[in-house]
């Protein structure tokens, strides 16, 4: 570890570097969230009014045209699930690329590192879009728009692990942005391509054979499966691995560790 | 004490790599005050950098074995969206020390009264740097970065810098980047002349001055 203290002793304990640890990543989340969403409370509001919005406009057309989504699952829960999952995955990596760029002078101060960046920057995310999904549930219940989850645990092991998946490809995305342009670029058009196969507007069991089977290599799809199965229960019939999504997000995880040590830490030459 | 060994600092460019810093070693202790001299480009604020470690070098080490601030006056760190009060308490938080402390001295050092409680983006560029500098007074380094610092603020705000930094904390080691020659001769004893990527030592004021004058004197190329 990098040697934090002002005393400028190089032999910081564990301890003390978990002390420094989460000073920094305090002191990151509440920049973060000061420049996000301002001091006035409107700016935070738009965390829950952007999905709201989506969410009724959703269930306003399906219920309109009766579109085909696959099931005779709830509409209104059924779009909660699958946008505020979709807003998690995508908006991390969102978060996360060209991060360090913008941010270099912060690396003045030596205890504040690149993976401190993007772990304030990754929670977050997750808290925003976590408080985002949870309020729009608890809003729409109040209006009697959706029934409350089957399973609460599953719903929430799934998101965890969701949240796991998009931490670690927000993490590979930005350390590779850091070295080449086409990241920026290129993250917005495919994740609105992959929008549509992450299970946001359709149930894989209702899906041909081949199609599930290609499909469900998509982390994100599983765990939106997962997430569905725990709200809806036995009214759905789920597809998912989790196993794979485990072993997925493991190999995310340690690639992503590995490339902020390589490219853009590079800082434990103290 | 900060050593470097073998410092080499490569930014890619356009037209490949370009070699900034080629083989730096240095040794500053403790209480030492140190001028830099060269060129625009010469490798100046770079090397401010990797002392400071907001950048790594590309090969070769840097050791630190004293606090090391980041360059007095530097507002890149600051957020243009946080009021001065916002991003003095994020500097608090990092570095741990208690906020209401620091907040009476900032405002009593800056002198900007309400515009404290102003995102950044309101101020003049002298305001920020008023700030920037006040932020960098309430916490204690072994070394101090100075990088052209002076040459923000008025007269009055730069005197009162001179007394904060020269005089309160003339113990302290310094690294100090500047072009105006009165400003160093003043307060360094050992000087650095940048050519090249690489530096030469000097003792003497005078006799870098020489130098550097000759250097000013050669047709330049990027």
């Amino acid at each position: 570890m990098a040697s934090n203290s002002l005393n400028s002793s190089s032999e910081g304990s564990f301890r003390q570097s978990l002390v420094v640890q989460g000073r920094v990543l305090h002191a990151l989340l509440i920049r973060e969230m000061l420049t996000r969403y301002g001091r006035n409370n409107l700016g935070f509001l738009w965390l829950f009014l952007e999905p709201m919005l989506f969410t009724l406009a959703v269930t306003a057309l399906w219920t309109a045209t009766r579109t085909i989504h696959g099931s005779d699952l709830p509409i209104t829960a059924f779009a909660i699930t699958g946008y505020a999952s979709m807003l998690m995955w995508r908006n991390m990596p969102g978060r996360c690329i060209n991060a360090i760029k913008g941010n270099t002078p912060l690396m003045f101060h030596r205890q504040v590192r690149p993976l401190d960046v993007y772990t304030s920057r990754i929670l977050l995310e997750f808290g925003g879009s976590s408080a985002s999904f949870v309020l729009l549930v608890m809003a729409f219940w109040a209006f009697d728009a959706v029934a409350l989850p089957e399973d609460a645990l599953q719903v929430v092991v799934g998101w965890l692990t969701l949240g796991w998946f998009g931490a670690g490809l927000a993490i590979v995305l930005g350390a590779v942005s850091e070295k080449s342009d086409l990241v920026d670029k290129l993250w917005p058009p495919f994740s609105y391509l992959l929008f549509p196969f992450s299970g946001a507007a359709f149930i894989v069991d209702s899906l041909p054979d081949k199609a599930r089977e290609i499909l469900l290599y998509l982390p994100m799809l599983n765990c939106v499966e997962f997430i569905r199965e725990g709200y809806f229960g036995t009214k759905m019939h789920a597809h998912y691995d989790m196993p794979y999504v485990i072993v997925f997000n493991l190999v995310l995880t340690l690639l992503a560790l590995g490339m902020v040590r390589m490219h853009v830490v590079e800082a434990d030459y103290e | 004490m900060i050593q470097l060994t073998d410092v080499t600092k490569q930014y890619p460019t356009k037209s490949g790599p370009r070699t900034i810093l080629k083989g730096i070693n240095l040794t500053i202790r403790k209480g030492e005050h140190v001028g830099i001299l060269g060129r625009n480009g010469a490798g100046k604020s770079t090397l401010v950098r990797v002392i400071g470690g907001a950048e790594p070098p590309t090969t070769g080490t840097v050791e630190r074995e004293m606090s090391v601030s980041w360059p007095l006056a530097f507002t890149g760190g600051f957020h243009a969206k946080l009021t001065g009060i916002d991003n003095l308490r994020f500097i608090c938080r990092i570095y741990g020390v208690d906020f209401h402390d620091r907040l009476d001295f900032v405002k009593d050092f800056s002198e900007l009264g309400a515009y404290l409680y102003e995102p950044l983006g309101v101020y003049s560029s002298g305001m920020r740097a008023r700030l920037a500098f006040a932020i960098s007074m309430t916490i204690d380094f072994d070394c101090y970065l100075i990088d052209e610092v002076m040459a923000v603020g008025d007269d009055s705000f730069r005197e009162k810098c001179k007394v904060e930094l020269f005089e309160k904390r003339a113990d302290k080691a310094m690294l100090i980047v500047s072009h105006s020659h009165r400003y160093l001769k003043g307060t360094c004893n050992r000087f650095l002349l940048f050519r090249d990527g690489t530096i030469q030592e000097y003792d003497d004021f005078d006799e870098v001055y020489e130098k550097y004058k000759e250097l000013l004197a050669e047709p330049q190329t990027f």
